[in-house]
């Protein structure tokens, strides 16, 4: 099952090495990650989805703990969450695809961000398999040319927080 | 600043080795006598006296290697203390911040090697944080489930004509790292009621008893219930071992008795131990028909291999004297006739087996012999410093260890090499005690170089070399699943050991046949000031049994060449 873990930890040097090296270590899968401050600058926000079994994901978030870092660990599908991610895609736009990308990209409200005569850039928020739907909804026949995802970011719904 | 603050943490000894990186910290070290340096011969014997000072005495090591190459053959030492969690402080020199990431002359990420094996480690970016930050490594290193911590220091952070106010913290407190100093009473609560309805229970202990100051509380606790106590290789002296409920090792050469009871068992109650491959064999296979209560530090180490009925985080020592309290204040008590009957059972056991092996098959000397040997020439009161491969299955085996603290030996990450440092370092803080290296002619080639340390310092350890001339653990999985194919397993050309030590300036003793054993023995030991080194002849072709069947369950074991259960 996939899970996605936020992490709030010391924004430290070599802080996120530990994270990123004990998933190697342990044989534990990442599917993205991503990590920046938070308002309190001397600690960051990460946040990991990975797929595991039960077992595996809570030996992760046990390993996790154990980081000296570390400062605190949730799994925010055990509750209710939102989980964003960010795309930038961008497409070759000639002739009638020009319309036509513009038209899938209202429909998944996402904007246009940079255009040449050639090419539009897309920008997409929203879960990882929005994200996904938009590039399948795109066809064979589309001009992929680049494509950068943020990986995800998450928050628990309702008054829950995670910090210190 | 950096030796002020290790006087001012107490430090009595390090070890080391110097080196470009390292050299302003010397030059302070030669002007001070509180801190004393143990000039090693190799980075990796420093680390592995560093862990056997932790070993003993239950308080961090201090190593202190250069940049480079002298971190890097500090690794292995780094490795082994993380994971048998043993508390220590490597420093490492490096090389001058601006030059960090240039290749520079002996640069290396030592933060980024060391990483995977120490509990953490830290870089220093200011020379005024060093008190604080070796205050810092101290009290990770030795707190919680201890490990070894690494603080690197670049060359300018030293700079002695850089003055910098000096204060050392009395304590420290880290907001992202928070030690358990307790367990759940409502779960030592619920353990406790299921320990006094147990009918089959054992006491499985490991390494968290002996490092975490537990084996009295233990002791207690297991004689208040009568309850059979088992040891996992890093626990041995945890509990008594010439006790009747001592049922010996558990494991891949563990005892019969203790396999066989393990297997039977409706009820385990384990402390400080982790659930090692080396213990359960195949876990789906592992006490089918027991429930299992696990104590540990470390909530990771709790339902990471076999799941655990009833957890309890928390230090080893507060959660037993919990549980002997209400034991103690219980009305209940446990079922006498069914304990006595279990120990009817394990008795069976015990004498179907007890650790028999053969004497008369052959002429030569058995590695048993030498063991039990020592055991009596010492009285079981030494401290045995182990290498790694048969000699330390029959060390842990034959030797009887009453007393925690004195069974030091590799024995999570296998190194060998480590038992001759690692009787160094003991018999430094401990001038007046019997001492000894049990190790191999394989092991003994691996830090050899020593002897000349040894000879500097006046450490007069006893080195009993039991020689099979081959790597006998590797040559007895050849001979069990590689048809005898001795693939690299034996040694041409070994020296003699005798005139070897010789040369060092110490004394030694060639042993071929069991008659003279007990003798050269009680002279090696008689001789209190020498380090003596016993060559000692042991039959090559002697295998280590009980031996667990490969994926099989605990009770699956081959008790001899012939015999399997």
């Amino acid at each position: 099952m996939r899970h996605i873990i936020s992490v709030l930890m010391e924004n430290e040097p070599g802080a996120l090495s530990r994270v990123v090296g004990l998933f190697s270590q342990r044989n534990y899968n990442i599917e993205s990650l991503n990590v920046a401050p938070t308002e309190d600058a001397t600690l960051s926000r990460l946040t990991v989805t990975t797929i595991g079994n039960d077992r595996v994901v809570e030996q992760i978030t046990k390993q996790l703990n154990k980081l000296i870092d570390v400062v605190k660990v949730v799994d925010l599908t055990e509750g209710d969450h939102i989980e964003r991610e960010l795309m930038m895609i961008k497409l070759k736009a000639n002739g009638q695809m020009r319309a036509e990308i513009k038209r899938t990209c209202d429909i998944f409200r996402g904007q246009i961000i940079d255009v040449t005569p050639n090419t539009y850039t897309v920008q997409l928020i929203g879960a990882s398999d929005k994200l996904d739907a938009f590039i399948a909804s795109l066809g064979n026949t589309a001009g992929i040319m680049e494509v950068v995802r943020s990986g995800v970011s998450g928050i628990a719904r309702g008054e829950k927080v995670l910090s210190i | 600043m950096v030796v002020r603050a290790l006087r001012d943490e107490g430090v009595k000894y390090i070890y080391g080795y110097p080196g470009g990186a390292l050299l302003h910290v010397y030059d302070a070290l030669f002007q001070q006598e509180d801190v004393q340096h143990i000039l090693v011969r190799h980075e990796q014997a420093a680390t592995h006296m560093a862990d056997a000072y932790a070993r003993a005495t239950g308080k961090a090591g201090v190593a202190l290697v250069t940049s480079g190459p002298g971190a890097t053959n500090a690794i292995t030492g780094i490795a082994t203390a993380f994971t048998d969690s043993i508390p220590m402080v490597v420093i490492t020199g490096q090389v001058m911040s601006h030059l960090i990431g240039e290749d520079a002359f002996q640069e290396t990420d030592m933060l980024g090697i060391s990483r995977p094996v120490v509990k953490h480690n830290f870089s220093i970016q200011r020379p005024e944080d060093i008190p604080a930050t070796i205050k810092k490594a101290f009290y990770i290193a030795q707190s919680g489930r201890p490990g070894p911590v690494v603080v690197d220091i670049p060359k300018d952070m030293t700079t002695p004509t850089d003055r910098f106010p000096y204060e050392y913290p009395k304590s420290v407190k880290l907001r992202s790292y928070n030690p358990i100093s307790r367990g759940h009473s409502g779960q030592i609560r619920k353990a406790v009621d299921m320990l006094l309805q147990a009918r089959r229970p054992v006491i499985y202990t490991g390494g968290g008893i002996v490092i975490g100051g537990a084996s009295d509380e233990l002791t207690e606790l297991a004689r208040l219930l009568n309850f059979p106590v088992t040891n996992t290789l890093m626990g041995l002296g945890g509990y008594p071992g010439t006790d009747r409920q001592f049922l010996g090792m558990l494991g891949m050469h563990g005892s019969y008795e203790a396999n066989m009871a393990m297997h039977h068992a409706d009820l385990i109650l384990a402390v400080g131990a982790r659930f090692d491959d080396r213990v359960t064999n195949a876990c789906d296979k592992f006490c089918p028909t027991a429930r299992i209560i696990h104590v540990d530090i470390d909530p990771a180490s709790i339902s990471k291999t076999i799941r655990a009925d009833v957890p309890i985080v928390g230090p080893s020592k507060v959660v037993l004297e919990e549980m002997v309290g209400l034991v103690k204040e219980s009305v209940k008590k446990p079922d006498a006739q069914a304990t006595d009957s279990w120990w009817k059972q394990i008795d069976e056991w015990r004498g179907r087996h007890g650790g028999h092996y053969r004497t008369d098959d052959s002429e030569l000397m058995k590695p048993q012999q030498v063991i039990e040997m020592l055991s009596k020439v010492t009285n079981g009161d030494a401290y045995v410093c182990s290498d790694v491969g048969q000699h330390q299955m029959f060390a842990a085996q034959y030797y009887k260890f009453n007393k925690p603290n004195r069974w030091i030996n590799s024995g999570g990450l296998g190194t060998m090499g480590f038992g001759f440092p690692a009787a160094m370092g003991v018999k430094l803080n401990f001038p007046d005690a019997d001492v000894a290296c049990v190790t191999g002619e394989g092991s003994i080639q691996m830090n050899i170089q020593e002897l000349s340390t040894c000879k500097q310092y006046d450490l007069p350890v006893k080195i009993l070399c039991l020689n099979n001339q081959s790597l006998g653990m590797v040559r007895q999985w050849q001979d069990m699943n590689y048809e005898s194919r001795h693939s690299q397993s034996y040694m041409k050309s070994l020296p003699d050991f005798v005139k070897l030590v010789e040369a060092y300036g110490h004394v030694g003793i060639k042993v071929d046949k069991y008659s003279d054993l007990e003798a050269a023995m009680r002279e090696a030991f008689a001789l209190k000031d020498r380090l003596v080194f016993m060559d000692i002849a042991v039959d090559p072709f002697e295998h280590v049994y009980p031996m667990q069947v490969p994926r099989g369950s605990m009770r699956d074991m081959w008790l001899s060449k012939t015999e399997r259960t």
